[in-house]
């Protein structure tokens, strides 16, 4: 099934969409682009997809990616979701590896606020729109939210079956056998299931899925989220999604329950023990530093803590001790 | 903190200061001009605008020199600027037959109506370094010849069609559109205008050497090349205000057409069979390169066995592309620390298991 485009220039509808929606460009996007960067035809087809997309949840649809001016593999398919749903609005946060500060999803955010002019926020909370790779945020999510998620293969039976014209047919037919005996191998070989990232689930008790490459840690935060999921692959050229408060199951079995991993150490800047931990090697004998990968969590924590007790000797070191890591 | 990614806006912007520090080079060298890269790397221009899927020689000659040189670079900029574009108007089929030739040959026949026409190659000159080009080159005496070449010289393997030994080539039958792998998602099987079109704008070098695999013994390749052509072709659209067809422009193109050795099948009697490749500008190595893969690929309506890469659809198509092929290689330079980290506490528990110990998740200091 293929999710042609059937608006063309000849569409005379969606000709005068985008001619009002090029007039309305008062929020002062790049000159020569329309608001966030794609044409209006090309949003519409994508959000017909996206319609899709939710009415089939976890079903991946095939649409007619646009080359985008960011590289494949930077996050074209979260990219174009976000062009194709962002309004003025919209508050965007982007990130990546659960990082607001690292250079993708600064780049990505620069290139929204160029493109559409719309706020963006480092905090969560204030988030309507969150794109992100490889985390999602440890504070939990709203019915107001959508989360974009950017996907580099979204195929989950890819690494068992390079084909996709066969993967397509084992979906179709509901044939996740292969899918199971992998993980039955991993239990025999290696005592778990050896999955760390990337951790199959089953959305709506129907097609199994990847959640993107973020970490299994991640993986409980997705059901029943009262948020809006979309995921995006730009290169392979498939849109699915997980609409809000739906199942989504990592698969595992009876006597081998799913797991999430687990640190024995807290976070070295705010203390959480519940947070997914970055590790990071601090000097040459490798020392370790164990901070939370979510940086607004982290920073959010520590502003509450440090409003809470200013006078404690330990929190006033760590302090100092940043200042001096800081670039 | 973590430095390597941290303070990001400001290291991409100094990032790209460099960037184009580095482009510009050194500012006493005179800048480069888009009509220098157009007249004077031709190859690389006509390369770009195929791999960008634009025919226009100006943008090409800009992405060149924006990229540094960096064709892959170039044909990527090209690419993320078309996609912007509006369709105006979708033109008729091309005519080769009609084009004004500047380079037309045949390895079937020793002489042919319309004759070999060497043209522009490099096919037989010597690779010798011309040290005479080291410092400016000056303009190059040519004798052109005293009468133009045949206009509408007839393709070679019409004249084997006439004899009914090459297959007919089977025109669009239900008038249908052909497909449009810039608007619609690729989904195969695919047919031959899917596979044409994917194949026109993929990576030279990945079709070369596909290509080449199939000559050397992964893949039945027999080719013959029927004939090569290179020149002038003009194009025309039909407007519905008008009615009728008129010519907007010109575009260089060069045709490859293969002739194959087919043994036959239960559905299909011995005789010849066609391979196709077509490419803007002076592209001939690609267009060559082109047509073998397309007759590869071409196995499952000959009912031929898929057993080497070239005949593979799906392998060709899906990795032939190289602004997909090297973003996606490339992307593995962006962080990967928390999927990173999610192997390195698995791998830890695992081998903590295996050794008997407990030790915890973050045992960083421990020794392997």
């Amino acid at each position: 099934m293929s999710e042609e485009e059937q608006t063309g220039t000849q569409n005379p509808e969606g000709s005068e969409k985008a001619a009002e929606a090029s007039a309305s460009n008062r929020f002062g996007p790049v000159r020569g682009y329309n608001f966030a960067y794609l044409d209006e035809q090309t949003k519409r087809m994508i959000r017909r997809v996206i319609l899709k997309a939710i009415a089939i949840p976890g079903y991946q649809v095939p649409f007619g990616g646009r080359e985008m001016p960011l590289a494949y593999g930077w996050g074209t398919g979260g990219i174009q979701i976000t062009a194709s749903i962002i309004g003025p609005g919209d508050v965007l946060k982007v990130i990546d590896q659960g990082s607001d500060d690292t250079t993708n999803a600064v780049s990505i955010r620069q290139f929204f606020r160029r493109t559409t002019g719309v706020k963006t926020t480092e905090k969560t909370v204030e988030a309507t729109i969150i794109q992100t790779r490889h985390r999602i945020p440890e504070t939990p999510l709203s019915a107001d939210q959508i989360m974009v998620y950017q996907v580099p293969i979204p195929e989950p039976l890819r690494w068992l079956e390079p084909r996709e014209v066969e993967t397509r047919k084992m979906h179709a037919l509901e044939e996740y056998g292969s899918m199971h005996v992998k993980l039955y191998e991993d239990i025999t070989r290696h005592g778990r299931i050896a999955i760390g990232w990337n951790y199959p689930v089953l959305v709506n008790h129907r097609y199994v899925m990847s959640p993107s490459p973020i970490p299994k840690f991640d993986n409980p935060k997705m059901d029943r989220s009262p948020a809006l999921q979309l995921f995006g692959a730009g290169r392979e050229k498939r849109i699915y999604a997980v609409p809000p408060h739906t199942t989504v199951k990592s698969l595992d079995f009876e006597d081998h329950p799913f797991q999430v991993e687990r640190w024995d150490r807290c976070c070295g800047l705010c203390g959480a023990d519940d947070s997914f931990l970055d590790e990071i090697i601090v000097d040459d004998q490798g020392t370790r530093l164990f901070v939370c990968s979510d940086t607004d969590y982290c920073s959010q924590r520590r502003t509450e803590q440090a409003a809470k007790d200013r006078e404690s000797p330990e929190s006033a070191a760590l302090a100092d001790r940043l200042q001096e890591m800081a670039p | 903190m973590y430095v390597a990614v941290k303070g990001g806006e400001k290291a991409i912007e100094s990032a790209h200061a460099l960037l184009a520090e580095k482009r510009r080079g050194d500012p006493a060298v005179p800048d480069l001009s888009l009509e220098q890269i157009q007249e004077q790397l031709s190859f690389a221009v006509d390369r770009v605008m195929n791999e960008g899927s634009i025919y226009d020689r100006e943008l090409a000659a800009l992405a060149i020199k924006q990229a540094q040189g960096d064709l892959v670079e170039a044909a990527f900029l090209l690419r993320a600027y078309r996609t912007t574009l509006p369709r105006l108007a979708t033109t008729e089929p091309i005519d080769t037959s009609s084009m004004t030739i500047r380079r037309r040959i045949s390895a079937t026949f020793k002489d042919l109506p319309g004759g070999q026409i060497l043209g522009p190659t490099f096919d037989y000159t010597h690779r010798l370094l011309d040290f005479d080009l080291v410092n400016d080159s000056g303009t190059v005496p040519v004798n052109h010849a005293n009468a133009p070449v045949e206009s509408a010289m007839s393709k070679v393997v019409e004249l084997l069609d006439r004899e009914g030994l090459i297959e007919k080539e089977p025109a669009q039958e239900d008038g249908s559109m052909p497909a449009d792998i810039t608007r619609q998602p690729l989904t195969l099987p695919g047919e031959r205008d899917v596979r044409l079109q994917c194949l026109a704008r993929a990576d030279e070098g990945f079709l070369l050497a596909l290509g080449y695999s199939s000559q050397r013994g992964f893949g039945t390749a027999h080719p013959f090349v029927g004939e090569i052509r290179m020149g002038e072709t003009a194009v025309v659209i039909t407007p519905q205000e008008l009615g009728f067809p008129i010519e907007i422009g010109e575009i260089t193109v060069t045709e490859c057409e293969m002739v194959n050795h087919f043994k036959g099948s239960k559905d299909h009697p011995p005789q010849f069979t066609r391979g196709y490749g077509l490419t803007f500008g002076y592209c001939e190595r690609k267009a060559m390169a082109m047509a073998v893969v397309d007759r590869a690929l071409r196995c499952r309506e000959l009912d031929e066995e898929v057993k080497a890469p070239a005949q593979d659809e799906e392998f060709v198509l899906m990795h032939g592309d190289n602004v997909e092929a090297s973003g996606f290689l490339q992307h593995l330079k962006l962080p990967h620390h928390v999927d990173f980290q999610a192997d390195l506490v698995m791998v830890r528990q695992m081998r903590a298991e295996t050794a008997g110990q407990d030790v915890g998740a973050d045992s960083g200091k421990q020794k392997p």
